[in-house]
């Protein structure tokens, strides 16, 4: 029967790839780890990314936060919100985890990193210790959020209907890819792919620690390149003007929400009118996440991420100020 | 005038171009040197674990030459010797089995062409028109004639245990990509493909083996394939829980959405291939598949979905692979709301993004298949824009 090719798998072969743990508990070695031990074991192995605290540095994943954000615009997923059984996390960190040394924990390590991320998600107490005796008991909060794929009676039956003619009155544009701006620029091939390389590396290199203010012609044009993202809205330099967004040269240094002539949003004029003066650290904070800063304001921005970006944008609107 | 490039004699007509010896293997000439792959720095924190997109503006026919059809890594593309590559099947079988390289050559061969795409793929758009490109908005798909081995003939080879529902399939690379298939699709049409497009599967596409799952989600398709352990139950691991789940307006979240559906994009013109000759004749071009079929039919608007043109398939569409279709137009240089729209064998017709925001909301991320606009500009320019 069959081609009689290939040999037979040996127990030590199918024992040293086979690691994958399932929901019920199929596959999970005998071990324990503590929280305390998490933390320290955390700390080295895996806070470079994921934060000291589990919360994501730059753009790596958060594993802990967003609780309660699932239904609401641009859900923080992790592995308290999201994340249905806690098997998956425990075979992704001892299989693939961490990234660029995968497999180097021990099971015991995976462990107790493990309870550390469900301390992180306030899961489990400080004193917790996570092992296979216990593993199927920790709830995890999502576990009933997800539903099997419904297209089938929800979307198929609906999507039939091929109109040829007469298929709507009027087509007006409602929103435009050029307003955003954030399509990489293109350029000769070979060219660009040199260039994009080593831009690339450098950002993980910083990623981790907030790059300085300071006049570096490099930085200042770094950051004529974001500005691109600011540009549909705001003007800075000679002779700029209050467009969508306010004016902004002399920036910082200024009391929010005081440019003479600008309409500004109600909590926009409150902050100003509560002391809030812009400077590196305020702007850093409010272009991270300009919603959650100043909710209801109106720039609709949606932030950016890389403290080098922020960085690079400040230097850049002090040098056109001058 | 007279043009000289036709009255004056040119050097390549004069003298010798290269010899047979100058180039073993070629790549495309210089002036087809922005034809490339290309990423976009803010998707993700590192290149390592990204992905980038296939030029399908400049491209034509239906297949993806290998040099610039997209990657998607989870832990950057490894190298691995066909020495050194191993298969494993093993769990609910009767005779757990190793495979070298070799021994996979051994077994009957079949050729297939099918599309992958990347979940993902215009997933970037939910909330909005946001990349300005047919690129960067559909490029995470890609076209090649696979040659291997059905999943089949090898799970026939070890011998599927009754209880065997599942199969969990894993890659050599340091993320190992694990995903789990029902076992009734492993059986049907999966193959494990060493060869794509003629030639041993590049690098950066799972050289030396990967799995196809013709119609699904790219992340299923295990690049250096080396291990399928048939289960009962599904694994549920991380690409499979996490991450490739589709989050609904009310938080609820769809899993194991694998097939994607019916879907089509004008590649020219569109914002990297705008018009340059003015009014006149001009050929509207695009692409077309289904992951539940064939494509049976695709229609072009101008005016932004009030009218529809059923345009003309270069072939008949192929089971789950790429469709080339044209519409030949005589442009009268005014602006255009250009929009194409597929039909698959099964009736299903591509949505508007209104329509699968009104049942998805716009958290969704993955299998954003909806009709795309590009405004074409009096001077030929095209930009991506969403219309009422």
């Amino acid at each position: 029967e069959g081609y009689g090719l290939g040999r037979e798998a040996l127990p030590e072969e199918i024992a040293a790839w086979n690691l994958d743990v399932s929901p019920d508990g199929t596959g999970l070695p005998v071990g324990s780890g503590s929280v305390e031990d998490g933390e320290y074991l955390f700390s080295d192995n895996c806070a470079v990314c994921h934060g000291e605290f589990a919360e994501g540095v730059d753009n790596w994943p958060k594993l802990a936060g967003g609780d309660g954000t699932l239904a609401r615009k641009d859900p923080v997923k992790t592995v308290g919100s999201y994340w249905p059984y806690l098997s998956t996390l425990w075979d992704y960190a001892h299989r693939s985890m961490p990234f660029g040394n995968a497999q180097s924990l021990s099971v015991d390590e995976t462990y107790a990193i493990v309870a550390y991320i469900l301390y992180s998600n306030n899961l489990v107490e400080d004193d917790f210790v996570l092992s296979n005796e216990n593993f199927l008991e920790v709830e995890m909060p999502n576990a009933d959020g997800f539903i099997v794929d419904d297209r089938e009676t929800t979307e198929y039956p609906i999507f039939t209907n091929r109109c040829m003619e007469n298929c709507k009155e009027s087509v007006e544009i409602t929103m435009r890819a050029a307003v955003l701006d954030v399509t990489p620029e293109e350029e000769g091939g070979e060219a660009a792919a040199a260039e994009e390389a080593p831009a690339a590396e450098a950002a993980t290199e910083v990623a981790a620690e907030p790059a300085a203010l300071s006049a570096d012609p490099a930085l200042v044009e770094a950051g004529e390149g974001v500005f691109k993202k600011c540009k549909a809205c705001h003007q800075v330099g000679e002779g700029a003007q209050n467009k969508v967004g306010p004016v902004l040269n002399g920036l910082v240094g200024r009391a929010a929400g005081s440019v003479e002539g600008f309409k500004y949003s109600k909590p926009m004029s409150e902050k100003g009118a509560e002391g809030l003066v812009w400077d590196e650290t305020t702007i850093a904070e409010y272009l991270k996440d300009p919603k959650g800063y100043i909710p209801k304001n109106k720039m609709s921005f949606a932030g950016l991420k890389k403290d080098e970006d922020i960085a690079a944008v400040i230097a850049y609107i002090e040098a056109q100020s001058k | 005038t007279p043009d000289p490039l036709i009255t004056e004699v040119q050097p390549w007509a004069q003298g010798w171009g290269d010899g047979v010896d100058a180039t073993p293997y070629g790549l495309p000439i210089r002036f087809e040197g922005d034809v490339v792959r290309r990423n976009v720095g803010w998707l993700t924190a590192d290149v390592i674990s990204s992905i980038n997109f296939t030029p399908i503006h400049a491209l034509d026919g239906t297949i993806t030459p290998a040099g610039c059809a997209f990657e998607r890594h989870h832990s950057g593309a490894i190298e691995l010797a066909k020495e050194d590559y191993r298969l494993m099947i093993h769990g609910l079988v009767d005779k757990p089995l190793v495979f070298t390289y070799a021994d996979l050559e051994r077994f009957p061969r079949v050729n297939r062409t099918y599309f992958l795409e990347c979940a993902a793929n215009t997933g970037m758009e939910w909330a909005g028109a946001q990349l300005n490109g047919a690129q960067f908005t559909h490029g995470m798909i890609h076209n090649m004639e696979y040659s291997g081995v059905t999943l089949r003939t090898l799970l026939e080879e070890a011998g599927v245990k009754p209880e065997g529902k599942w199969i969990y399939v894993e890659g050599a690379d340091a993320s190992s990509n694990g995903r789990s298939i029902p076992l009734e699709k492993a059986l049907d049409d999966c193959l494990v493909a060493f060869k794509a497009n003629g030639e041993a599967l590049r690098k950066e596409h799972g050289y030396p083996v990967r799995l196809c799952v013709p119609g699904w989600e790219g992340n299923m398709w295990v690049k250096w394939l080396r291990r399928i352990e048939v289960t009962e139950n599904a694994v549920e691991s991380r690409e499979e829980t996490s991450k490739y789940t589709d989050t609904l307006e009310d938080g609820t979240s769809r899993k194991w959405t694998w097939v994607m559906d019916a879907k089509s994009v004008v590649t020219s013109p569109s914002p990297q291939a705008p018009i340059k000759h003015g009014k006149g004749p001009l050929v509207i071009t695009g692409l077309a598949w289904s992951g539940r079929g064939a494509i049976t039919a695709v229609d072009v608007s101008i005016d932004g979905g009030k009218t529809w043109t059923e345009a003309r398939l270069a072939a008949p569409g192929q089971d789950k692979a790429l469709t080339r279709f044209y519409l030949d137009i005589e442009w009268d240089g005014s602006e255009m709301f250009l929009q194409s729209r597929a039909t698959d064998e099964t009736g299903y017709v591509q949505p508007t993004k209104n329509q699968l925001r009104e049942i998805r909301g716009e958290n969704s991320v993955y299998h954003n298949n909806c009709i795309q606009t590009w405004w074409v500009k009096a001077n030929g320019e095209a930009e991506n824009v969403e219309v009422s």
